[in-house]
């Protein structure tokens, strides 16, 4: 049985907030007697992480996403709720936490800025207390892994947004974590690029059954690394479950364009008790729910005489954005 | 063992930074020069003959604003600005998820801009040497390696405090308007802008309870070989730090839990 390796249990975060009115009138009030809220950023959530699962937090900008992944990696202190992370409290920061987890901010660098990655790579591998010995087995693996070899001795600020992204990753997994927490790590990268970077999550995940928890506003991102999802909305959960089972309960049915050979074909179909959406001369698009796809096909196939047949998938972000916009969603 | 692998750490940090401070070799020699405040006092000192009131001879407080260089050279400390800097654009995010105080970073840097800074106050020594042929001496060994320890022991006290303060931008974000305050009482009771030996006496006792005559006029005191009480120097430098360290780890600790990570 594989074990829970993150369990957050009624996890709740507050922020106060000072806000300010408008005009000269507003900014005199505010310097006299500021006003401060709490605002619960993140309400009462629970769920729980399996070693070497890779999770996807959805969420519009500013849901709770990033929050989330920073108390889960100990950056941020919880305001109310428990967080076991590997069996670790993670604010406490602990050195052998600390040592089994990794967090990668898509627009945060901690590279040093006028020096080739590799002396951060070296710095990192010290601060983790590898030898130099390990330390250099381990960047030549991960640089072959990421495809990146003469970057490793350009100065940081000639590099490309890819190639520094890449860079990053090495030096937040030098010390091979079995954890890791990726913020938009996609974030600025080219489509190449991004799926490289896709290609090399999943293989590490693979070989070193690390868990990631991943938060992206690329689908395709969430789409070819995560089984499973967490949404977020508004600082509490609307769903926790297979991507594959909520892509279904988002989008139940499917369009089907199907070409007849003959105009009448089209009408005898028209007319043959499926739900029409368009019919342009011997075109034909008609709606046939997920669950009864194959035998409807089978029935279409032997009954008409068809010359042609697409199956139109929603597009993937449209029925994700969905979920962004919705309070709950019971599967 | 656990020493070792911090000291180790330290080392590589050191090493690193050094590298990265050699990339901006020509504004450290531009902020060395920027330094040379101790120069203009004593300008305004030996043009007024201030130095007679106090019983200091003009080659004795020549040496003693020379010294106040090297020790503001290598005492400087600006970690406040880059802590507040990375705090608030969230800089220091990957940093504090490290096995490594992220203020082992800072102080790595500033060693390392210490060492990159030591040749052109050197030069500026030199020069100084050319125009008062008059101030050139060599301390003994024992008063040298005391003032080196003194130096570092300054720049400890100062880089705690700064740190202490730093630690305040969990709460109010502009940490570096509160330094801005402590610079004035640093500016005149430190010994930068006169020896506190020329306070009147009433003032110069309340003076020497506070860590500021500690950062400049002692350890410049020390090496330009002014009569000056050594044991309680260095006593009172080691006590200033003894008080400071524990301070900045409670106000550390208590700071990052109010952390809300802004800008990342």
């Amino acid at each position: 049985m594989v074990q829970n390796i993150i369990d957050v249990r009624n996890l709740s975060k507050s922020f106060d907030i000072s806000s300010k009115e408008p005009g000269l009138k507003g900014t005199i009030k505010h310097f006299f007697r500021r006003q401060t809220k709490s605002l619960k950023v993140i309400k009462d959530i629970s769920f729980e992480i399996k070693e070497g699962e890779i999770v996807g937090f959805l969420g519009a900008n500013g849901a709770g996403k990033t929050t989330i992944l920073k108390m889960l990696c100990g950056l941020i202190y919880p305001s109310e709720g428990s967080i076991l992370v590997s069996g670790y409290l993670p604010f406490r920061r602990k050195e052998n936490f600390l040592k089994n987890i990794t967090l990668i901010m898509g627009q945060k660098q901690q590279l040093i800025w006028d020096l080739p990655p590799i002396e951060s790579f070296y710095l990192n591998a010290s601060i983790y207390d590898l030898d130099k010995f390990e330390a250099k087995k381990r960047i030549k693996k991960l640089s072959e892994m990421l495809e990146i070899d003469e970057e490793l001795f350009i100065p940081v600020r000639k590099l490309s947004l890819g190639q520094r992204m890449k860079s990053e990753l090495l030096a937040a997994l030098i010390h091979e974590p079995n954890i890791l927490f990726l913020d938009e790590p996609t974030l600025g990268l080219d489509i190449n690029a991004q799926r490289n970077l896709r290609k090399f999550l999943q293989k590490y995940n693979k070989e070193t059954n690390a868990t990631i928890c991943l938060t992206s506003h690329y689908m395709k991102d969430i789409t070819s690394l995560c089984k499973r999802v967490i949404c977020v909305h508004e600082g509490a959960i609307s769903y926790d479950g297979k991507l594959d089972l909520l892509l279904k309960k988002l989008s139940p049915v499917k369009e089907i364009l199907i070409v007849c050979r003959s105009e009448e074909d089209a009408i005898k179909l028209e007319n043959s008790g499926f739900t029409v959406k368009n019919k342009i001369k011997n075109e034909i698009t008609i709606k046939i729910e997920n669950n009864s796809i194959t035998s409807s096909l089978k029935s279409i196939l032997n009954n008409f005489d068809i010359e042609d047949l697409y199956i139109n998938e929603p597009p993937i972000d449209e029925v994700i954005g969905k979920v962004l916009i919705k309070k709950e969603y019971e599967i | 063992m656990k020493s070792n692998l911090i000291n180790s750490k330290i080392f590589t940090l050191l090493k690193v930074q050094y590298s990265n401070m050699l990339e901006y070799r020509v504004e450290i020699a531009l902020w060395a020069i920027s330094g040379i405040i101790p120069f203009f006092m004593l300008n305004i000192w030996t043009n007024n003959n201030l130095n007679e009131s106090i019983n200091i001879s003009d080659v004795m407080l020549s040496r003693y604003f020379l010294c106040a260089f090297f020790v503001r050279q290598f005492s400087v400390v600006w970690v406040v600005f880059s802590f507040e800097e990375d705090s608030l654009m969230g800089k220091v995010s990957p940093y504090l998820i490290q096995p490594l105080n992220p203020f082992f970073r800072y102080f790595a840097q500033h060693l390392a801009e210490q060492i990159t800074r030591f040749p052109f106050a050197l030069i500026i020594a030199l020069f100084f040497f050319i125009f008062n042929p008059e101030s050139i001496w060599i301390p003994n060994l024992g008063i040298l390696l005391l003032s080196i320890v003194s130096t570092f022991l300054s720049f400890l006290i100062q880089f705690l405090i700064q740190s202490i303060v730093a630690c305040l931008c969990f709460w109010t974000e502009k940490a570096s308007s509160i330094e801005r305050l402590l610079f004035i009482p640093t500016l005149f009771l430190s010994g930068l802008l006169a020896p506190v030996v020329s306070f009147p006496a009433h003032v110069k006792s309340w003076i020497y309870l506070t860590p500021f005559p500690y950062l400049i006029d002692f350890p410049a005191n020390l090496l330009s070989g002014n009569e000056t009480n050594i044991t309680g120097g260095l006593g009172m430098q080691i006590l200033w730090i003894f008080l400071l360290f524990p301070l900045f780890k409670k106000i550390w600790s208590e700071g990052t839990k109010k952390y809300t990570a802004m800008g990342s």
